[in-house]
């Protein structure tokens, strides 16, 4: 009988229908259509969790439901003393995933490793612009080329990468889905054959699952890959059931259709938990949204403005308003899942009052200021004209005037980090790695400022705990930096934190073994399905 | 769609109607457009006088009273007789309120696309030539691309809202009435009556809109009521896939926009606005059938 | 015969050329830049932003950059989507079989509905049933068919839950794509009960998609019936004592038919506007749909590819109606 599945499984042409009574088939209602199958060269969520996480490994990897770092296809690492040596030893006996086209001749080696990684910034190698258009976006977004000085094979099973200087968040870096490890081999094979976009179409590594077919805008199937390094899955297929309208994934996992939904509707979340069919997993998301003053325009330049607008804002009634309760006040920069997450701040506090009257003591009487509401929806701000009314209500009480104002997309993230910007702005962030640098270093660090640094606030103090903390490699004892810099960043209040969204994942109730990830990825290794 | 059978009758819609008592006895034999114009003149009423028909503002929201049914379903109440939605608003008024923007929408996509269309069709027209074919190349032009699909776009590039809406939809329609105008232009020119102004000395402009426009109309009337519904559906169009007016502006599409996700929970916020535009549009038709029966002498006679 | 033929394809050229330079210049016009869009809230480097303008070529002359494109689109080169960078034309290649299968279906409907209707209305002109149909007609004309899609879903499957509410066949199935119609395709892959699921999920797209082409079909056959039963041969016909349905489904039909053919033809456009919102209801993965979500993704290089493929399609249709046209009807060929 096993034999008999793991047959049909591998025709690529078997209806599920016919072997439903003798294969588990696992499908989840996804959001949207990956934008294509090599991480390497997207950012969107979706193309992570349909191509990183089910046919990728990395280096290093988050253990689930955590953003800590735990060995994967590298087993151990060395970090020499001076920060900026990684040796990686290599997990011994790893196997590429075998297709109807390629059957990998050897095991995983530096080899693949270092192409991995070459592709992606060495513009003489033939895969840089492999396809149209390819930038690499993560892979310079998160500033490597600028941190990896070389990467070199020791021996078959070890790789040493050398840095320019030392950059304690690279092994969080290295655990993001771009970097997944690509099998130089297939690549070649590829190349020789003349269907190098065949990289893009049909993945192929060390994952937990093998590709089968991508029926475009409709669904993703994998089998489960009979060779994988951590065991073969208890599922044998699992199907990505393209599903862009919420109402209709819930709709289906209702009927059945489907054993577990990605990013239910907040108007729905109450049903769905009233469903005695299905099980509901919670946690706060990894992210926030702010609103950042210009602190280089006066009188926003004074902490007390700051701190007064801050408190004349109820944020709780956004909350309430916006996400119908799927969020949480925000009171940090970082959100409560993340490590070093200082939960001793205390928030302004909501007080009309005490704010009317900070504000006349700073010296400031009838102010005018803009606020900046995003044009679309995002998961940390599901409608930010909503918030900033709510916003403009609440500090015409103390006697400021707001006018709300809104770009086009692609304008509004561009004008918005402009210096002389007019105004405060609403924006957030959502954490690509775990790391509390992501947030802090790159919000609110000096070198963001007229970039990402929207406050365009630059405190010194603040700013060399973030550079101490970078060149530190124990965990612990950056965790009491990025503990201070939250008190510092409270009491300077460059931004008023408005929220962390939470991330609801309903499922059905035969589902076990699906851990909700911090980082808002859907990973299905591990998952089960009772009959 | 509707200048199928609008551009074969064309060459027939030139004899003014002679009178109102005339037009009047024609349209009223067409019981249709009675109701259509009954219908429509009550929706009218509905959107002029707003604020003293509806019961509730369209934006004050209700807290208390989220997603009730409407009154003769069980848990419906008198004070919000089509129910409420997702935020508490009172549906009826937003759709009486609605009215008022449907309406609009017609009005100023008819004027913009016939008052540009007619210009633009009598010089194609009246000078023939070289000017001509420009023109028409161009129609062929918007012509080619499918309208919604250039109104969409086009209101990708001029910013999401009502107004560009509105512009998109008159650029998409204008074309129907160009070729309609040219197309009379030219089989006026030749009759005797216009030839005869030219001989007697009429100057172009005169010849152009007092000489053979006015014989032009019946079609271009009609056109222009078809028109009407085709741009109230267009913007509701618009609105449903998020690029017309914008939410919480009590637009029609817009409403059945932000009803789409309790398509399973709540079936009175999706099928009130989508009723309220098919009562509308289709008193509209009804309307226009009545007066191309009424002004078409061809289809009089049979 | 060929005269013809050329003057029309002579025509067609500057109308391509005058796409060209619409759907060129359109996403020119958006406002913001595609690359900013493309890491999103992480701020980009004036550097690195010059260098992904240049790597695709935003950074030269515009008029370079349109001959540019004009060269591509002669070799078949429709420029590659910013998001998934895969080639315009593959994609369209891929998605347009689900277009053309529902937009098919729903012309079929609409004609063998529409026809019958038509003249049943002109026979019995001024009758009940005449009104009827005609009343029933208008409805359909003047229907917002996106409502109507959703009030479909309503009923058939979510309170009846006779039909899938999305897609075009269920999971359980899957089979290699052979003609990209889905329902030639799970013919040819021999699984029990795939052709039935493929129509199951066919049935709503179809019938909303077919509502407007239905009534105008009707309307249209209607009028021109009445009008060939008042010409000369059909009453000669009956004088004669020919059959009723005889005279009516031969002689009249026949020649009533040409302006219902013309009527068919100029259906495609209306077909692609309403496939635009019909894919949008249902998930249906065809280009309508796929040009609605690359509109909001601001994937400018596929809103410029498809606007021409689109413009393409309508323009060859529109010729080859025109062409059957003229060749059915030799008087305006001159």
């Amino acid at each position: 009988m096993k034999k008999l599945t793991t047959l049909l499984a591998a025709t690529a042409l078997a209806s599920l229908m016919g072997t439903a009574a003798w294969s588990k088939t696992f499908v989840y209602c996804s959001e949207a259509s990956p934008e294509g199958f090599d991480p390497g060269l997207y950012t969107g969520g979706q193309t992570f969790d349909a191509a990183a996480h089910t046919v990728y490994n990395r280096l290093v990897e988050f253990k689930r439901g955590t953003t800590e770092i735990e060995p994967a296809l590298a087993e151990s690492w060395d970090i020499s003393a001076d920060g900026k040596e990684y040796t990686f030893k290599l997990r011994k006996g790893v196997k590429f995933q075998t297709t109807e086209y390629f059957t990998p001749s050897r095991e995983l080696n530096a080899d693949d490793v270092i192409f991995s990684f070459e592709r992606q910034y060495k513009e003489d190698n033939a895969w840089n612009k492999y396809v149209p258009g390819a930038s690499w976006e993560y892979f310079s977004g998160m500033g490597l080329p600028d941190v990896i000085d070389k990467i070199e094979k020791i021996d078959d099973l070890t790789v040493k990468i050398t840095l320019k200087r030392p950059e304690a968040p690279l092994l969080a870096n290295l655990g993001m889905p771009f970097i997944s490890i690509v099998s130089k081999e297939y690549a070649d094979k590829l190349q020789a054959d003349g269907k190098m976009e065949l990289m893009n179409q049909q993945p192929l590594g060390t994952g937990p699952f093998t590709f089968v077919a991508y029926q475009p805008d409709a669904a993703i199937r994998y089998k489960a890959n009979p060779d994988y390094w951590g065991g073969k899955q208890a599922i044998d297929d699992l199907v990505f059931a393209i599903t862009t309208d919420a109402a209709v994934r819930a709709q289906k996992l209702k009927a059945g259709e489907c054993h577990l939904m990605s990013y239910p509707n907040a108007a729905d979340v109450a049903e769905l938990k009233a469903d005695p069919n299905l099980n509901i997993s919670e946690q706060a998301g990894l992210n926030v949204a702010y609103l950042a003053y210009n602190t280089l325009v006066a009188p926003f330049d004074k902490v007390e403005v700051r701190k007064a607008l801050n408190m004349a804002v109820n944020k709780q009634a956004i909350v309430d308003a916006v996400f119908q309760g799927a969020a949480t006040v925000a009171k940090n920069p970082i959100p409560p899942t993340m490590w070093s997450y200082n939960d001793a701040v205390e928030d302004d506090k909501y007080d009309p009052e005490a704010a009317k009257k900070m504000l006349e003591d700073a010296g400031v009487s009838g102010l005018k200021m803009k606020i900046w509401a995003m044009p679309v929806a995002r998961p940390y701000m599901l409608n930010a004209r909503r918030a900033a009314e709510l916003m403009q209500a609440d500090l015409a009480k103390i006697g400021v005037e707001v006018e709300i104002v809104s770009y086009e997309w692609a304008e509004y993230l561009k004008l918005s980090s402009d210096k002389d910007r007019d105004g405060a702005v609403m924006l957030g962030w959502t954490g690509d790695n775990g790391d509390p640098d992501n947030f802090l270093d790159t919000l609110l660090g000096c070198d963001a400022v007229g970039g990402n640094n929207r406050a365009q606030w630059c405190d010194k103090e603040f700013d060399d705990l973030m550079t101490k903390a970078k060149e530190t490699a124990d965990v612990a004892e950056r965790t009491k930096l990025y503990e201070e810099a939250q008190v510092i960043f409270k009491r300077e209040a460059p931004w008023n934190t408005i929220d962390h969204s939470l991330a609801v994942v309903p499922m059905s109730k035969k589902v076990s073994g699906f851990v909700q990830s911090p980082l808002g990825d859907f990973v299905f290794e591990g998952v089960d399905i009772a009959e | 769609m509707s200048t199928v059978q609008n551009t074969a009758d064309t060459k027939t819609g030139g004899t003014p109607p002679s009178g109102l008592s005339e037009f009047w006895f024609y349209f009223s034999r067409n019981k249709g457009a009675v109701i259509g114009l009954f219908v429509f003149l009550v929706i009218l009423f509905v959107a002029v006088f707003a604020p003293f028909v509806a019961p509730h503002s369209p934006s004050s929201q209700n807290r208390e009273l989220l997603l009730l049914p409407p009154v003769f379903q069980q848990g419906g109440m008198w004070g919000h007789i089509l129910g409420t939605d997702a935020v508490g608003r009172d549906i009826l008024s937003r759709l009486i309120y609605g009215a008022r923007f449907s309406l609009f929408i017609g009005l100023v996509v008819v004027t913009l696309s016939v008052v540009s269309g007619v210009l633009i069709g009598l010089v194609a027209g009246y000078f023939r030539g070289k000017v001509d074919t420009f023109i028409m190349r161009i129609m062929d032009i918007i012509l080619a691309f499918p309208s919604l699909l250039l109104a969409l776009v086009l209101v990708a590039v001029l910013g999401p809202g009502l107004l560009n809406a509105m512009i998109a939809i008159s650029l998409v329609n204008q074309p129907h009435f160009v070729r309609l105008t040219r197309a009379a232009v030219m089989t006026e020119k030749s009759k005797d009556y216009v030839v005869g102004s030219k001989v007697a000395g009429a100057g172009t402009l005169r010849l152009m809109f007092l000489t053979i426009l006015p014989n032009c109309l019946a079609p271009l009337i009609v056109q222009a009521t078809l028109a009407f519904s085709a741009a109230i559906l267009d913007a509701a169009a618009l609105g449903f896939l998020g690029m017309g007016a914008q939410p919480p502006t009590p637009e029609w599409g817009t409403m059945l926009a932000e009803a789409r996700e309790f398509i399973q929970r709540a079936w009175w916020v999706v099928t009130f606005p989508g009723l309220a535009i098919l009562i509308t549009v289709l008193a509209i038709n009804l309307m226009g059938d009545g007066l191309r029966d009424a002004l078409d002498p061809k289809l009089k006679r049979s | 015969m060929f005269r013809f033929i050329f003057g029309r394809l002579a025509v067609l050229i500057p109308t391509f050329l005058g796409v060209s330079l619409i759907a060129f210049s359109f996403i020119r016009l958006l406002p913001g830049d595609p690359v900013m869009l493309m890491s999103g809230e992480r701020v980009m480097s004036p550097e690195r932003h010059a260098e992904l303008m240049h790597q695709l070529g935003l950074d030269r002359p515009m008029y370079i950059q349109y001959f540019d494109y004009l060269a591509g689109l002669l070799t078949g080169d429709f420029g590659s989507s910013i998001v998934t960078k895969r080639p315009v034309l593959d994609d369209f290649l891929q998605l347009f079989p689900a277009t053309i299968e529902l937009s098919l279906c729903a012309i079929i409907l609409a004609v063998v509905l529409g026809i019958p209707a038509g003249v049943l209305a002109a026979v019995k002109r001024g009758t009940w049933l005449d009104q009827s149909i005609m009343g029933v007609a208008l409805v359909g004309y003047s229907m917002p068919i996106f409502w109507w899609g959703l009030l479909l879903i309503i009923f058939f499957s979510g309170y009846l839950g006779w039909t899938p509410v999305s897609g075009r066949i269920s999971l359980m199935y899957f089979f290699p794509q052979v003609t990209g119609f889905m329902l030639i395709d799970s013919l040819i892959s021999g699984q029990a009960g795939a052709f039935k699921s493929a129509v199951t999920y066919l049935i709503l797209p179809t019938i909303v998609l077919a509502t407007i082409p239905l009534a105008v079909i009707a309307r249209q056959t209607r009028s021109a019936m009445l009008e060939v039963l008042g010409e000369d041969y059909v009453r000669t016909a009956r004088a004669k004592g020919l059959s009723p349905f005889r005279v009516i489904g031969v002689h009249a039909l026949r020649n009533a038919m040409i302006p219902v053919i013309t009527t068919i033809g100029l259906q495609v456009g209306v077909l692609l506007a309403g496939a635009i919102l019909t894919e949008t209801i249902f998930s249906w993965p065809g280009i309508g749909k796929w040009m609605v979500d690359s509109v909001f993704k601001r994937d400018y290089a596929v809103v410029q590819g498809g606007l021409m493929l689109i413009a393409a399609v309508i323009m060859i249709v529109n010729l080859v109606v025109d062409l059957l046209y003229g060749w059915v009807n030799p008087r305006i060929r001159h």
